[in-house]
């Protein structure tokens, strides 16, 4: 087990979560020697986030229950395609729980987004990319989107934590779709010019 | 590939949160898989995905949930296992001007697109019919040198140009460049006179026929 203590907040429960060992030497370890105990730690950190992202996208407590099951599954199955030196843990896992989502929507309709991932892990253009500035990326993206305006970070919470559609986030905030996707927009633009800055 | 028109911010985060039916999210993915800076761009979304699901408040997971779990993962076929293991060896067709996430509609060739004559100079192949969940999803054959009709943009349309080019307003589109254009705009695209322009294109549900390629369809359908 890596020294490393991962101490993770969650902003409404101020109680420290910690997991031992990072995420992403987790998956690796499941990749490489099918690592039940990394494994475990790796359901018992993102099961319940996954759960309460998809109840939060309108399903229940036994579907989202089910979904975990499912996105775990494939967490498991497919930890050797999780590229430390692309992204983290958390963002390999967040694109799991969507296309899970997707295809339980529509029955291999996320297979375009494997397919993206699979062209990724080929593609050598970002070969340069190691796994410290992945995290270092990783980390800095957190923390812009902290530091969004409170009108642009709502947005992206409704988007990625909510699943909701532009049109659901323009309904729920009284706003008109064009100044949703503005604010997108800025928000985006927003990181990329944190990432950029720090180049 | 070096592209000229890309994606917009607005619709890589709609698409990396799974905001896009598939018609569209097709297309954003064959951009996706011919662009490298598009590509990249998906990723930072991505991690904005991973960071909401970090900071999202826990919901309780019922009591033995992991060993279910791997009770079933001792049950599953071994072979699955295997098959996801293969993925990232096999070699791709990486030189096909079909990309990735369009070939599994249509194969790794353009030239085995069976094509259907919708209007003069236009040749539609339907890849996916408009239903509940999703837009359709088609792509067209427009003869070289053909101008459109000077038109506005009524409608959420995206176009990716997978062979030859056209010109309008905002430059030249050719294979790998993206349409996605967001305001009412005026524009009249003309196909370049050397070759015809094979295009991928989603048209939004509600709103059909409004956008330019859509508009090259109207004749047939009377509107």
């Amino acid at each position: 087990m890596l020294a490393a203590l991962r101490v993770t907040r969650s902003r409404e429960n101020s109680m420290p979560e910690i997991m031992a060992g990072d995420p992403e030497t987790l998956l690796v370890r499941v990749a490489q020697r099918r690592d039940h105990d990394a494994f475990k730690e790796l359901f018992s950190h993102y099961g319940p986030r996954i759960k309460s992202l998809i109840i939060r996208g309108g399903a229940n407590a036994a579907q989202a229950e089910d979904l975990v099951q499912d996105v775990m599954m494939v967490v498991w199955r497919k930890a050797h395609l999780f590229a430390p030196e692309r992204g983290s843990a958390s963002a390999w896992i967040f694109t799991i729980a969507r296309n899970t989502r997707i295809d339980r929507l529509r029955r291999g309709a996320a297979q375009v987004f494997e397919d993206v991932h699979e062209m990724d892990l080929v593609s050598d253009k970002e070969g340069s990319d190691d796994e410290v500035a992945a995290r270092q990326r990783a980390t800095l993206i957190g923390e812009a989107v902290d530091n969004l305006p409170k009108d642009q970070r709502q947005i992206i919470e409704l988007a990625f934590g909510q699943d909701m559609s532009q049109t659901e986030i323009g309904a729920v905030l009284s706003l008109p779709l064009g100044t949703v996707k503005s604010r997108m927009r800025l928000a985006y633009s927003k990181l990329r010019s944190r990432l950029e800055e720090l180049k | 590939m070096k592209n000229c028109h890309h994606l917009e911010e607005s619709t890589i985060l709609r698409y990396a949160s799974g905001d896009l039916d598939h018609a569209f999210s097709v297309v954003v993915a064959s951009h996706v898989a011919m662009c490298d800076q598009c590509r990249e761009a998906v990723r930072i979304a991505e991690e904005i995905g991973g960071h909401v699901l970090d900071e999202i408040e826990s919901a309780e997971m019922y009591a033995g949930a992991f060993e279910r779990l791997m009770d079933k993962l001792c049950d599953a076929p071994k072979g699955e296992q295997d098959a996801a293991r293969m993925i990232k060896q096999k070699p791709r067709d990486l030189d096909s001007v079909v990309p990735m996430p369009l070939r599994r509609f249509i194969g790794s060739s353009l030239d085995d697109v069976a094509w259907k004559r919708v209007a003069p100079g236009v040749l539609k192949h339907d890849i996916l019919a408009a239903d509940e969940t999703s837009s359709p999803l088609y792509m067209l054959k427009i003869a070289a040198g053909k101008t459109v009709p000077e038109h506005g943009h009524g409608g959420a349309e995206m176009t990716l140009i997978l062979s030859g080019a056209y010109r309008d307003d905002l430059g030249r589109f050719a294979a790998g460049d993206i349409a996605d254009l967001d305001e009412n705009l005026e524009h009249q695209p003309k196909v370049e006179p050397d070759a015809p322009c094979i295009c991928l294109v989603a048209t939004e549900g509600p709103t059909l026929f409004k956008g330019f390629f859509s508009r090259l369809l109207q004749p047939l359908v009377g509107i």
